[in-house]
């Protein structure tokens, strides 16, 4: 099952020749009110398509940066369901900026299939990415999915091999997520060198654009990637931005937001090898 | 769910009516168990099942551990009949299977013995592991030292403080622990953080989990190591008793103990198998670690289980006196063994594991770990249920030399 949002955006980025620029957020990072402000900025910041975490006492794929972030999350009072109705406040004021939600499989197991992929279609997502949950856990949770028309969005990672990437990508659709490093978020950094011909083999197994994430901090390493991927990710380095912002004592939102300029900006600057191998 | 349910797997064919051939392929106990975890380490937990399943049903796998069972870490491990207890309670005659007797006292061993020969099989160089009271870092510690394997142990903050023997233990082993702050500095960041790290060093490290739970095939692995204990019992109470025991007794944490007593007897239907879960304060207090009393059905850890958790799905912390049971979650095989009936599943409370504690130690003359001393504390009613001329068998996962700092603080005796 596909999602409009997601296949018009990276349909209209492969017409500008560029990759797309993803930045994460976390729900309730640090607040309500900051994170709508943020929410609500990311688009005209450089945002494509906006990736937004959820806080889970447990994130076990996650390095320091947004392990406090769902902990900052989580004082905030937020969750699955709340991190949603923020989407739900977002869309009030956009509605073609794809946004995929991003987290761990318990909150939407207690919450329940059916009834999550229905708050999640009311609330205008398009897309999730759940980190525990391989293909061959998936099944059920697709099954809520598509009856909303909502992408699971799976990983591809440096320990899928062509065998696995086959189960991997196996009746996928928006886009696939490579995971640049083997480890968690936030701590090792990405080799565009490395990461290119993975790129390539995901693209041609999958037939989708692949974004990668993991590892991505600075505008250069934004830029790099960006040349050899349909989409660039950053989360670490936005979360780190608002706990630098909180221990500064400055306003969080605009913090955020200027990094995440930064990032787009880069991301824009460069002529990705898709759009390159379309043309030539 | 209920006692009706059958419990063969679907995927055995057509076994006996009472056949019991859990997980099925998928790694499922019923609903529970499975492959939760990132898709990095997809590729590695297939990998570890096939070298699982290759090593046992190789004969000289078999025989090298069974080899180190005997000789490092001192099986087959007595079945004592605990007279003075027996008498104190009034019922059935009480057995200790005394697994507190195997080297670096508790039963973990079996399991870490198993897994790092298969480590070794599996070209792996490097070991990690998450432990809670420390048993399971030492007993990890233990077999890395044996095998000359460098290794790692993460342990919450909140435990390094309250197990600094065991710490000061594996550190002289040669392993390096690893103070986890993250969370709330117990057991289960301990395992959050052992992941974080597996999912980094995929190449070279094998993690070997304390209990019997995780992703497949963990739980199915470690239920295999630790059922040596059930088999003795099982070979012990032939000879000693002159047929099986009534009931079988053990506490749960995770529950690897339990389900290496447990398993070996899930056809007898006749004999009952006991699990006691960790009540801390009260069932109807916040402060209990009693997964299937207290808790519900998700997915955490890589297993889908019975977790305790809130009603947005995060996972709330265990409390227990014992900082071996106080794990959110439960092994996915007593998930699915409380679920159909088969065993039954009590809990203790801080206080009754105290006094059992202390009863046992003036009784029999066995300071006991204050995880059994939970198991020890529901034993008597079991014993006046099963009544006099039955046989209960206890199961002493461990002894309590870890636990006197903790016990002497608890009755305000200064060391």
């Amino acid at each position: 099952m596909t999602t409009a949002r997601i296949d018009a955006r990276f349909a209209a980025l492969k017409a500008e020749g560029r990759a797309a620029f993803i930045p994460y957020v976390m729900g309730g990072d640090p607040s309500r009110e900051e994170a709508l402000a943020i929410l609500n900025g990311l688009p005209a910041a450089g945002a494509d398509i906006i990736e937004l975490g959820f806080p889970f006492s447990d994130p076990m794929a996650e390095g320091p940066p947004i392990q406090r972030a769902a902990i900052r999350g989580m004082a905030a009072g937020f969750g699955l369901r709340s991190t949603m109705d923020l989407a739900k406040e977002f869309r009030q004021g956009d509605d073609a900026t794809p946004i995929v939600l991003m987290g761990y499989l318990n909150p939407i197991e207690s919450l329940g299939y059916d009834a999550f992929a229905a708050y999640a279609a009311d609330c205008g997502i398009d897309g999730l990415i759940v980190v525990d949950c391989p293909p061959e856990e998936a099944g059920p949770l697709i099954e809520a999915l598509d009856k909303v028309s909502i992408s699971l969005i799976r990983l591809a990672t440096p320990t899928s091999d062509d065998e696995r990437l086959k189960i991997v990508v196996r009746g996928t659709s928006g886009f696939v997520y490579y995971v640049a490093v083997a480890g968690v978020t936030g701590v090792k950094e990405a080799n565009a060198e490395v990461v290119a011909p993975a790129v390539e083999r995901v693209r041609k197994a999958s037939g989708l654009p692949v974004a990668v994430g993991f590892g991505v901090k600075t505008p250069e390493k934004a830029a790099e990637i960006a040349r050899v991927a349909d989409a660039v990710v950053v989360g670490s380095a936005l979360v780190d931005e608002v706990a630098a912002a909180l221990e500064a004592g400055e306003a969080v939102a605009p913090r955020v937001l200027a990094r995440v300029k930064a990032l787009g900006d880069a991301v824009r600057s460069v002529v990705s090898s898709a759009s390159v191998a379309e043309t030539v | 769910m209920n006692a009706q349910t059958p419990i063969q797997a679907p995927s055995s064919g057509q076994p006996l009516s009472n056949a019991y051939a859990w997980p099925d392929a998928q790694g499922r106990f019923g609903p529970y168990g499975g492959q939760f975890v990132a898709e990095t380490l997809m590729p590695l937990i297939h990998e570890l099942d096939a070298a699982y399943k290759a090593a046992r049903a190789d004969p000289s796998f078999q025989a090298e551990l069974d080899g180190f069972l005997t000789h490092y870490v001192g099986r087959e491990s007595p079945l004592y009949f605990a007279e003075r207890l027996t008498e104190h309670f009034g019922g059935a005659r009480i057995w200790l299977k005394r697994e507190d007797l195997n080297h670096t006292g508790a039963h973990k061993i079996n399991n870490c013995m198993g897994q790092i020969l298969l480590a070794r099989r599996m070209g792996k160089t490097r070991i990690i592991a998450e432990t809670g009271a420390g048993q399971h870092g030492v007993a990890s510690a233990t077999v890395s030292a044996r095998f000359g394997l460098p290794c790692t142990v993460y342990m919450g903050a909140v435990d390094v403080e309250r197990q600094q023997p065991n710490v000061f233990r594996m550190r002289l082993l040669g392993s390096e622990v690893f103070s986890v702050t993250a969370g709330a500095a117990t057991l289960k960041d301990a395992m959050n953080e052992a992941m974080r790290d597996w999912v980094t060093n995929v190449s070279d490290t094998y993690y070997i989990i304390g209990t019997a739970a995780g992703p497949h095939p963990y739980p199915a692995m470690v239920r295999d190591f630790q059922s040596v204990i059930g088999k003795e019992i099982k070979t012990q109470s032939m000879a000693q008793m002159g047929k099986l025991p009534e009931a079988v007794v053990a506490c749960i944490g995770g529950g690897s103990n339990a389900i290496g007593a447990f398993h070996p007897f899930i056809e007898d239907e006749a004999v009952r198998l006991i699990g006691v879960e960790a009540a801390g304060h009260g069932l109807d207090t916040p402060d209990h670690a009693a997964s299937l009393k207290g808790g519900r059905s998700g997915v955490l850890h890589g297993n889908r289980t019975y977790l305790l958790q809130d009603e947005d799905g995060n996972i709330v912390e265990g409390h227990s006196i014992s900082a071996g049971l106080d794990y959110p979650g439960i092994g996915p095989e007593h998930a699915w063994l409380h679920d159909i009936g088969r065993a039954e599943y009590r809990s203790a409370t801080d206080n009754e594991a105290l006094e059992a504690f202390q009863l046992c130690s003036k009784l029999e003359g066995i300071i006991p770990a204050l995880e059994p001393a939970h198991a020890l504390a529901r034993t008597g009613e079991v014993a006046r249920e099963v009544g006099k001329g039955g046989d209960v068998v206890l199961l002493m996962s461990g002894r309590g030399d870890k636990d006197i700092f903790q016990v002497a603080k608890h009755l305000g005796v200064e060391l």
